[in-house]
Order: structure tokens, then sequence, then C-alpha cells
């Protein structure tokens, strides 16, 4: 990729207990890039953004961020950096405006409080405690902190965990914002539509393993191949099921749900008129049969959902 | 890139910081409560109380020492105890972590905070003790006593903190203030306490330094075991709070 990636892991690994931390994990996140990292609850994506943070230092495998090992160099790393916990990080009883002058109050050159709090939409909630504020706002005061330093590289987890539609476009905006001034931005979520809508590449974390990582339109596999998505009024026996695998077109498939069913396929219109022909023939009316082309969710799912 | 020059001049945060350090334990209620009301409610109930043995003296002499270690205890054990343990649960220590402000900066406006109520409560205790209860002492001699007892109460609430969690912080520290009320020396003399109790209670800081500062502010001989004791407790918790301490 870029040859001084902002962000570069090889082979980290770091284990809570059997199923719990990352394992031999591999990304660069290029200058001015907004990586997206996508993945179920549990499947790694807090921990792989803490080591990157130099909150926790890996079993194995090397970190370098903005060209620095974040633990070792912590204090030369740190201020460049804007980080955004997922939840917390304030002291209950400041008020928003007292916790933005606070941490403007770290930096030589920081954002100008009432400029940040208009750029996250607290300017009228200035003088509200945090105790106050809804988790929506709670949110966008802990980005407004994050930025309040001039990062060159933001993080992001869950960004817009818990907020109303509105705060989430506002949030949304804030961080193109941010994208287009040149900022390096990484966030994780579990929403396919912000991973789809902001995200230059999107990383699909499972289980701790990096299971694809590439920009929205390739996942969603733009051309040849494809995912084909079918839904039925019930959920296929298992015989049913390992008919619809053993069709000659279809490479995968997967259970996402009861009656809900993702197919790999090299060869999407083949792979509908076989899938046709069998749920014609026996099980239960079809409801839905498409290719699945227009949404990462169902490469999501399809990666990380269900079983076989 | 090296991103030490994006960060401010220290002076600046420490200012910034030790007054947002100072705003929070002001700004609680129960903080003022334990802070001010408590001392001098103790001062004013006890003085009026008939357990001091006739002649030893007016009761502010033995009071006014006391409840200056009940103010040291609120403010370093109870309030500096409590509000660290939580300020970890709301992961705000954390937060603090990921910023560039130093650590020593942070460690010197949680000090300087502290200091500066405590200065606030003495200087009051001391005021109401002349003014209502006919008080007069030597102070400047008691002010070395007074910043060991505040080091001595500090770690111990920031050893509380490092190593229990937020809710039995909150409880442990309560509980221990309580129990020092009664066995510190503070407000009961030592001698109303069971004889089998009394080594055991005057072993401990809070009796350790009530008994000294009463010496120091009657200008009569302080036993150096009991400060020698004292600051044994001193290093000893300093060194357990600096060890337990956790930022998350």
């Amino acid at each position: 990729m870029s040859p001084n990636p902002v962000v570069s892991l090889q082979g980290v690994t770091k284990s809570y207990g059997p199923k719990r931390g990352v394992m031999d994990l591999d990304l660069e996140v290029g200058e001015g890039e907004l990586l997206a990292v996508l993945g179920p609850n549990g499947a790694g994506k807090t921990t792989s953004v803490e080591i990157m943070e130099g909150y926790r230092r890996p079993d194995r495998g090397t970190v370098r961020v903005l060209g620095l090992d974040p633990v070792r160099d912590r204090r030369r790393c740190i201020p460049q950096l804007g980080i955004m916990l997922q939840e917390g990080g304030v002291y209950p009883s400041l008020s928003v405006g007292e916790a933005v002058r606070l941490f403007a109050a770290y930096f030589r050159n920081p954002v100008p409080p009432g400029e940040l709090l208009e750029l996250v939409g607290l300017s009228d909630r200035e003088r509200s405690r945090y105790r106050t504020l809804s988790g929506g706002e709670r949110q966008r005061l802990s980005l407004a902190l994050a930025l309040v330093g001039r990062p060159r590289l933001l993080f992001l987890d869950e960004p817009t965990a818990g907020m109303d539609p509105r705060a989430r476009l506002l949030t949304w905006e804030a961080v193109r914002e941010q994208r287009r001034r040149g900022v390096t931005v990484l966030l994780t979520t579990h929403s396919m539509e912000e991973a789809e809508r902001l995200a230059d590449r999107v990383a699909i974390i499972n289980q701790g393993r990096l299971v694809a990582l590439d920009t929205p339109s390739a996942l969603i596999g733009a051309g040849g191949g494809g995912v084909v998505e079918l839904e039925t009024i019930e959920a296929l026996s298992a015989e049913g099921r390992a008919r619809l695998s053993a069709l000659a077109s279809v490479e995968r498939s997967r259970e996402v749900a009861p009656g809900r069913y993702l197919l790999r396929t090299a060869t999407p219109p083949q792979a509908l008129v076989e899938i046709a022909s069998l749920l014609r023939d026996e099980g239960p009316p079809v409801l839905r049969l498409q290719v699945g082309g227009g949404s990462l969710e169902e490469v999501f799912l399809e990666l990380t959902g269900g079983t076989d | 890139m090296n991103g030490t020059r994006l960060v401010a001049p220290w002076p600046r945060s420490l200012r910034a910081q030790l007054r947002v350090e100072l705003l929070l334990l002001l700004r609680q209620p129960e903080n003022l409560l334990v802070i001010l009301v408590l001392p001098i409610l103790l001062l004013a109930l006890f003085a009026g109380a008939r357990i001091f043995p006739a002649g030893a003296g007016r009761p502010a002499d033995f009071l006014i020492p006391g409840v200056i270690t009940v103010a040291l205890m609120s403010t370093g054990m109870v309030t500096l105890g409590i509000s660290t343990a939580y300020q970890r649960y709301y992961r705000v220590l954390k937060r603090l972590g990921g910023s560039p402000l130093p650590t020593f900066v942070l460690v010197l406006a949680k000090a300087g905070a502290v200091l500066l109520v405590e200065i606030g409560q003495v200087a009051l205790l001391l005021v109401i003790g002349r003014l209502f209860f006919g008080w007069s002492g030597a102070v400047l001699g008691a002010i070395p006593l007074m910043l060991l007892g505040s080091v001595c109460f500090a770690g111990l609430g920031l050893t509380l903190a490092g190593a229990l969690r937020a809710e039995l912080t909150l409880g442990g520290a309560n509980g221990l203030y309580l129990l020092f009320l009664v066995v510190g020396g503070v407000v009961l003399p030592i001698d109303h306490l069971p004889s089998w109790l009394q080594p055991v209670a005057g072993a401990l800081p809070p009796a350790l330094l009530s008994s000294s500062l009463r010496a120091a502010l009657g200008s009569s001989a302080i036993a150096g075991s009991t400060v020698l004791l004292l600051a044994v407790w001193t290093v000893a918790l300093a060194a357990a709070a600096s060890l337990l301490f956790r930022w998350e």
C-alpha cells in the first residue's frame, strides 16, 4: 500500500482467554484514509483499536502508529491522536463547556471551544452538566474532545451507537469534514450503512481475525461473482439446506437466521435459476430471492454470521 | 513525527486541571457535607459534652486537634478516595491517559486541590475555635504535622481506590471514616474505649495524628515515637497507593 502508512499492524495477537482478543492481525491505514472496522460484538474491534491507541500491548506482532510504537513512544504519539472511547471519559459533574475548555488547555494550538461545539451541534448545551446529557449528546461531546487537539489520526470507537438519526447524520458530516481536511480516521461500527457511507475501505473482523479488507464496492462484489439472498416463509430443513449447498453454482451457503440464507456464487444468474427450480419442486414458499448487489450488510453477514 | 511540540506548556494545563479538580471537590453537596459541615458540627456538639475530665483544660483544647484530624480524613481519605475511584469507573482516568496531559501534572493538580481545600478547612476551624470556644494555640509548629497527616490520609484514600471497585471504595471509605471517628481519639478520648482496644486504636493514623497535633498546638513535648509511627504509615500508604493505582 502507501509507502508510509499512518497505522501498520503486523501479525498482531492479543488474547484474553480462548475466544477473546485478536489473532494475527495485519492491517495498514494510509494517510488521509477512512477505514471502518466492522464486526459483531466481541469480534475484537475494540481490542484492535486499543492496541493502536497504545492502551494495550500486544502479546505478539508489531504496531506502528505515525511511525512510532504507541506504547513505548506514548508521549510523542498521543498528542497527534484524537481518541473517542466507546463510552464515558468525562467527569459527570462538569459542564460541556468546562470539559471542552479543560481538554483545550492540554494543547498548544487547540480548536477554539466555541467552534468545536458548533461542529458537533452542542452549542446550546454548553452549560449543561455531562450527567444530564442524552447518550447521543455524550457521544458528540466525546467526539469534540477527540478533535480539540487537531489530531492527525482519529480513533472513533462506535461513534454513533445509540444516536437518533439526526444526531447520526450530524456526526457523519463532522467525520467527513475531518476526512476532507486530510485527517486519517479509523472507526469501528456495527452499522453497515455507516461503513458504506463513510469508509474508503472496510475491514471485517470476526472472532479476532481479519476476514475481509477492501473498498465497500469491491466487497459488495460489483461485476462477476456475488451474493444471493434467499428468504423463505419458514426455515429450510437440514436436508433442504444440504441440497441448496450442493447446487452446482453455489460455492457456499449460510443460514444467517431461520428462513434467511446468503449464498456465495461466481454466477449469480445461474444460481437464481437453480435455487428457484429447487424450491419450486420442494420446500417452503419463497418470500424473496435476489442478487445482493446493493448492501454491505449481506457481505458482512456472509462473512461473519450464522452457521453453515 | 514528534508530537510533544503540540502539547501546551505544563503550567497552563496544570492551572486548568487544578481549577477543575477544585471545582469537582466542592461542587458535590455530599462532599461539602463531609468536608465542611461534619467537622464543624462535631466541634459544636462535643464542646458541650460532659465527657472530658475536669481541670484538663478547655474541651476545645482537646477538640480542635481532633476535628482538624477529621477534616483531613474527610478530604484526603473520603473525598479524594471516592472521587478517584469513580473517575476510573466513568473512564475519566482512561481518557486522560489518552490525552497529552502529563501524569505528574494530574498528580500535582489533585494534590494541590486537596491541599487548598484543607488549608481552608483548618483556617475555618481555627477561627471558629477562637471566636466561639475560647481556643488558642501554637499553629505554626503544627503545620508540618498537618502536612504529614494530609499525605497519610490521601495515601489511604488512594489505596482504597486502587484496591477496590468504585462502590466498594465508597462503602469502605465511609466505613473507615465512621470507625475512625470513634477510635481516632478525635472527639472521644481514647481512654474512654475498652482497654483491649486502646493499644490498637492508639497505633492507627487518626489517633497518632490527633494526639501529636494536640501536643504541638498546646506547645507541649511531642512524643517522637508517635510521629515516627505516623511517618511509617504515611510512607507505607503512599507506596501502596502508587503501586495499586490503575488508569482503568
